[in-house]
Parts: C-alpha cells; sequence; structure tokens
C-alpha cells in the first residue's frame, strides 16, 4: 500500500503454518496410538444417570460409586447413560469421555499407579452436577 | 447531529427514531447495560467459588441459573448488541450514504432485544448458553427453559435483521466512487461478520424450534427415548456457534484496526492483508465446528478432519495480530486510553489463539474439555479480546457521542486493574484446568490445588469488577459533568486523525 515490503509478513505467516503443520501430525499421530485398544482389555461397563456412576465387570460384579481396578492390567469402558448426556472423566489418567443415552462411547485405560483417584462427571447434568462424583481404586496384586 | 447530551432532546425522540445514529445510541446504551449486568452475576459466581462450601448462594440451582444467564446475557445482549452499535453508527458513514439501507427494518431489529432480554432474565433458565439435549428436554424446568428459546430466537430474528442491513447498506449503497477494496477495514468486519451472521444463525433457529417442540413431547429429535439422537443438536448447535465466534470477535478485530494507525499516527500496515484475513475467517471459521465434540465419541477420522480445519482458521488471527503490530512499529504511538485497551486486546487474543491450538490438538482436549481450562481460553476471547476492543472503542467513541471527554486518568486506571484481573483469573483458570476442576460446578472438593487457585481467581474477579465499576462511573459523570471534547481532534493526535466527526448524516 505505501510501497513498504512485505516479505516479513509472509516469513511470520509460514512460520505459523509450519508450527501449525507439526502440532496437526504430532497430534494425529499420538491420537492414533492411544486410540488402539490392547486385545485383552477387560470390559468395564460404565452407566451415568443424575447424579452417580454404575459399573458393571465383565464376570456381572457391580459397583456404584466406586470402581476397584488391578494396577497393570488394561480395561476398556463402555460409557451410556440413563437419562441425560454426563461425561465420565478419571482426570488422573486422562480418561474422558461423554455418557450419551442411547450410544456406547468406548474408551481404553491402563492404570500404572496404585492409590485412589477421582472420577467426575463433567458435562453439566443438573442440580448435583457438581457432586456427581465416584472413586477409582486401583489395587496392586502384585501382578 | 448525534450529541445527544448537550443538545438535549426528549427520550422518546430517540426512541422512536431510524436515524441510524440514534438506534447506534439505542444499541450502545442497551448492550453496556447488559453488560454490567452480566458481569455483576460473574461476581456471584466467584464469591460463591472463592472456597468450598456454601458461601452465598444458597443451592445449585440457583448457581446454575445465574452462570446460563451470565453466558447468555454476555454473549447475546451485550457483544452482538455492542458490535451493531457501532455498525449503526459507522458503517453509512464509511460508504457515505444517509443512512442505512432499510432504517425501520434496523429499528425493529434493535426493539426485538429488550423484550428478548426480558424473556432471558424473567425466565433465569438453569441448562447452561448452550442448552444440550437431552438435559434440556427431559429434565430442565420450565417455564424457564422454554422462555429461555423463545428468548433466543427473537435475538436470532434480531440478529439476522441487522446482517441483512449491513450487507445490503454495503453491497447496495455505497457510494460508486468507493470500490470495495478501498473500503475501511471496520467496514469489512461487518460485511465479513453479516455474512457468517446469515450463514450460520438459521441453523440454529431451526434447533432452537426442535428443541422446542421435544420439550412439549410433540417430537423426539433430540430424544433417544423417541428414537432421536442428542448429537445431533450438538451439530447443529456448534455449526452455528463455532462461525459465531467470529461474528463476535471479527467487530473486534476492526475496532482495533480503526485505532491502532489513528493512535499510531501512521497508516496500517496492509489494508490487503487485513480483508484477506477477514475473508479467510469467514470461510474457514464454517470447517471447525466439531472440535467442540471430540469427547461425544467421535471417529478418528471426524477427530482429524475437525483439527485440521480449526488449525487452519489459525494463520488468519495471527496475521491480524501482525498487521496490528507492524502498524504500531516506527508509529508516533500516543497512549491514550483506546490504544492501550487495544494493545491490551492484542496481547490477550494472542494468548488465547495459543491456548485454542492446544485444545484442537486431539489428544490435549481430552485433558482441557469441559475443565475449567475451556473457561479460561474462552475468556480470553470474549472478554481479554472482544470485550477490550469493545471497551477501547467506547473511550474512543465516547467525545463523539458525548460531546465531553471522559476523564483519561480513570480510564487508564481502569484498563490496568482489567488487564491485571483478566490475566489473573483466566491464566489461572488454565492452569486449574489442568488440574482437572470441571466447570459448571456449584460446590468442589477441598482439593488444597484449587483451592488455591480459586481464591486467586475470585481475587483477579474482584479487581476487574472494582475497573468496571471506576468505568461506570466514568461513563456517568463524564456524560454529564466533563470536560468539552475538542470536537475535530479530542484525543490531541494533530488533527486529521478523528474519523467518526469528519463526515455525519442529517437526521430524518
Amino acid at each position: 500500500m505505501s510501497g513498504h515490503s512485505t516479505w516479513p509478513e509472509w516469513v511470520y505467516v509460514g512460520v505459523v503454518i509450519a508450527l501449525l503443520c507439526y502440532v496437526g501430525a504430532e497430534a494425529w499421530n499420538i491420537e492414533r496410538i492411544v486410540e488402539h485398544v490392547p486385545e485383552d482389555a477387560e470390559i468395564i461397563k460404565v452407566t451415568g444417570q443424575q447424579w452417580l456412576w454404575t459399573f458393571e465387570h465383565e464376570d456381572g460384579t457391580k459397583e456404584i460409586g466406586e470402581l476397584h481396578v488391578e494396577k497393570g492390567k488394561a480395561y476398556k469402558f463402555e460409557i451410556t447413560s440413563k437419562d441425560v448426556i454426563h461425561s465420565f472423566n478419571i482426570h488422573d489418567y486422562v480418561v474422558l469421555l461423554d455418557a450419551v443415552p442411547g450410544k456406547i462411547n468406548t474408551v481404553w485405560f491402563s492404570p500404572t499407579e496404585a492409590g485412589e483417584f477421582d472420577i467426575q462427571c463433567r458435562e453439566y447434568c443438573g442440580l448435583i452436577h457438581y457432586n456427581m462424583r465416584g472413586t477409582l481404586i486401583v489395587e496392586d496384586n502384585g501382578a | 447531529m448525534v450529541l445527544e447530551l448537550q443538545k438535549p432532546r426528549p427520550i422518546w425522540q430517540i426512541m422512536f427514531s431510524t436515524h441510524h445514529t440514534d438506534v447506534g445510541l439505542l444499541y450502545l446504551i442497551t448492550s453496556l447495560a447488559f453488560m454490567f449486568m452480566g458481569g455483576a452475576l460473574a461476581l456471584l459466581l466467584r464469591v460463591e467459588l472463592f472456597s468450598p462450601g456454601v458461601q452465598l448462594i444458597a443451592d445449585s440451582m440457583t448457581y446454575n441459573r445465574i452462570f446460563t444467564v451470565h453466558g447468555t446475557t454476555l454473549i447475546f445482549l451485550f457483544i452482538l448488541p455492542s458490535a451493531s452499535a457501532f455498525g449503526n453508527y459507522l458503517v453509512p458513514i464509511m460508504v457515505r450514504f444517509k443512512d442505512m439501507a432499510y432504517p425501520k427494518l434496523n429499528a425493529v431489529a434493535f426493539w426485538m432485544i429488550p423484550p428478548a432480554g426480558a424473556l432471558i432474565w424473567l425466565g433465569f433458565a438453569d441448562f447452561t448458553w448452550y442448552a444440550y439435549p437431552t438435559y434440556s428436554v427431559v429434565s430442565a424446568p420450565g417455564p424457564a427453559a422454554d422462555m429461555w428459546i423463545f428468548g433466543l430466537k427473537i435475538l436470532g430474528v434480531s440478529s439476522i435483521l441487522g446482517s441483512i442491513n449491513f450487507v445490503v447498506t454495503i453491497m447496495k449503497c455505497k457510494h460508486p466512487d468507493l470500490p470495495l477494496s478501498k473500503m475501511p477495514l471496520l467496514a469489512w468486519a461487518y460485511l465479513t461478520s453479516s455474512l457468517i451472521t446469515l450463514v450460520a444463525v438459521p441453523t440454529f433457529a431451526a434447533a432452537l424450534l426442535m428443541l422446542l417442540t421435544d420439550r412439549l413431547g410433540a417430537s423426539g429429535f433430540f430424544n433417544p427415548a423417541m428414537g432421536g439422537d442428542p448429537i445431533a443438536y450438538q451439530h447443529l448447535f456448534w455449526f452455528t456457534f463455532h462461525p459465531e465466534v467470529y461474528i463476535l470477535v471479527i467487530p473486534a478485530i476492526g475496532f482495533m484496526y480503526e485505532i491502532f494507525p489513528r493512535f499510531s499516527r501512521k497508516p496500517i500496515f496492509s489494508h490487503g492483508s487485513g480483508v484477506a484475513a477477514f475473508t479467510l475467517l469467514t470461510i474457514v471459521g464454517f470447517a471447525s465446528w466439531a472440535h467442540h465434540m471430540y469427547a461425544t465419541g467421535m471417529s478418528f477420522t471426524e477427530k482429524t478432519v475437525f483439527m485440521v480445519g480449526t488449525l487452519a482458521a489459525v494463520p488468519a488471527s495471527a496475521m491480524h495480530t501482525f498487521n496490528f503490530l507492524a502498524t504500531m512499529w516506527g508509529g508516533r504511538i500516543k497512549f491514550a486510553t483506546p490504544i492501550m485497551w487495544a494493545v491490551g486486546g492484542i496481547a490477550l487474543f494472542f494468548s488465547a489463539g495459543a491456548g485454542g491450538v492446544v485444545n484442537s490438538a486431539m489428544p490435549l482436549d481430552f485433558i482441557t474439555h469441559d475443565s475449567y481450562w475451556v473457561v479460561g481460553h474462552f475468556h480470553l476471547f470474549v472478554m481479554g479480546t472482544i470485550l477490550f476492543g469493545t471497551v477501547g472503542f467506547v473511550y474512543y467513541f465516547f467525545p463523539y457521542v458525548t460531546g465531553r471527554m471522559y476523564s483519561e486518568v480513570l480510564g487508564k486506571v481502569h484498563f490496568i486493574l482489567s488487564f491485571v484481573g483478566t490475566v489473573l483469573v483466566f491464566f489461572t483458570q488454565h492452569i486449574l484446568g489442568l488440574f482437572g476442576m470441571p466447570r459448571r460446578i456449584y460446590d468442589y472438593p477441598a482439593i488444597p490445588e484449587w483451592v488455591q487457585m480459586n481464591i486467586i481467581i475470585s481475587i483477579g474477579a474482584f479487581i476487574i469488577g472494582i475497573g468496571m465499576a471506576i468505568f461506570l462511573w466514568n461513563l456517568i459523570w463524564s456524560s454529564a459533568k466533563g470536560k468539552p471534547a475538542d470536537m475535530d481532534d479530542p484525543f490531541g493526535l494533530g488533527g486529521k486523525y478523528y474519523f467518526p466527526y469528519q463526515a455525519k448524516n442529517p437526521s430524518h
């Protein structure tokens, strides 16, 4: 416009695009790896309802509000909801997926440390959403 | 003539006027009123979250209603109308036409806002500003929810009418000597954001109707018990509201394009790059809506597509930041209040954009989604960028509307308090999100990190609150008692830089 050179802007935009390409490619690659479910993963059925979590293990045992798993094993959650949309979240293990009525969403994880971890709901679901919490108990059976 | 307070007129003359500056004034006053109301609600939320346990708000439902109305008010009743306010003042002048293309339609579009605001505030719904089914269909208490739906419906029609008016004014009433390529960037901002509105908003209008009939039990579009799919609503919603982000942010960027060259006393670095970036955002903004929905159980391919679409919008935003900085570079900058707000706005815009890249990267989204990170992220846009640009422009515009000068000292104090507060609140919220605190919760367990960060956030919010109280005082006191402004050059920039006053349209 005023006759000044525009190459700094082109360089700048080029650098931004290069950074974005790197972020995108890296994100694509990592997501591809973490979404690959191990074949021996045990299935745990997770059901959200206002305002508690219920869990059903492969052997049929059911738990409410607490989930017992073993350290080192892989687990695959099959998440659904009985009423409204919730979001199943174990923040310490980056497990996060919506519990949608009429739909089953799956995500897997493998606990690496024994101890107690928080389970919470991360999608607004009404009156007691703030306290729709549970506990993940990872037991170390020496495996 | 628009100097309302110097030459008083009866209020009904302004209210029933169809002149573009009068409608602009109505928009401006309404939107600022809603800004203070919505901000006050935010302070209530921050008092409640100051520490675990009950502080101020007796039950969670009241808390849920407050954050819903806070969000709805500030997005639909502050940001959108404030953009329309300045558009009404400036677009006809910038395209050299005597008024908006359809003055009566313009007044109608404004007068739809107060009843919609009344519906939202009297109803006080609780289902968050995005009203996801199935909660909003089977569980949200009426009549609040239904009043919210009707309020939003009215606001949607209002913004469609306003956008038609802007597009027609710019495309059809522009002076023949003024080519589009030479049109000021703020007018370009209104053209592009209005085009986005016209494409995006009807989708949500349809979704609202479906939501209403679902609530009445007449249909089951989003209700799985009747064979519907709640995720469909989220697609319709975000198809409107991701582009809506650009509808909100583009006028604020346009304000900065007015402020920077004038207060740097130097032409814009590249007009063409600004136009290109606006146009790019208009198109690419439609390619990213489902990045809000990674956690609904989307397939890997869908997530990849929307991640790429989202990242594609970043270079255009980066072009704007570059343009602002290059405009200031080597200029004789006068750091009056308006440019301080604009500079603060760029810093926060950049931070918000960098955080957005993190959200859009698939694996990282599962750490940040629906946590306080997201709250911090979008507030850096809506507050840090849009409100900063808008408030800076309110200061810039103040002499034009009132014929008086605001208090420069109070304006700068307001800026410093707001900038410090915004950084304290929203940067801390990012970190709090990484520590796993979900958004929209009334109470939280006493995890030490959460408690500490919530205290910092609340203190930051109170600092912003003090700044806004000073702003309110400055607006009221200065418009009545401020010293008369030199209308040709109220900021002492050297004569030829104060645009709005140089061209004005006669009343009719």
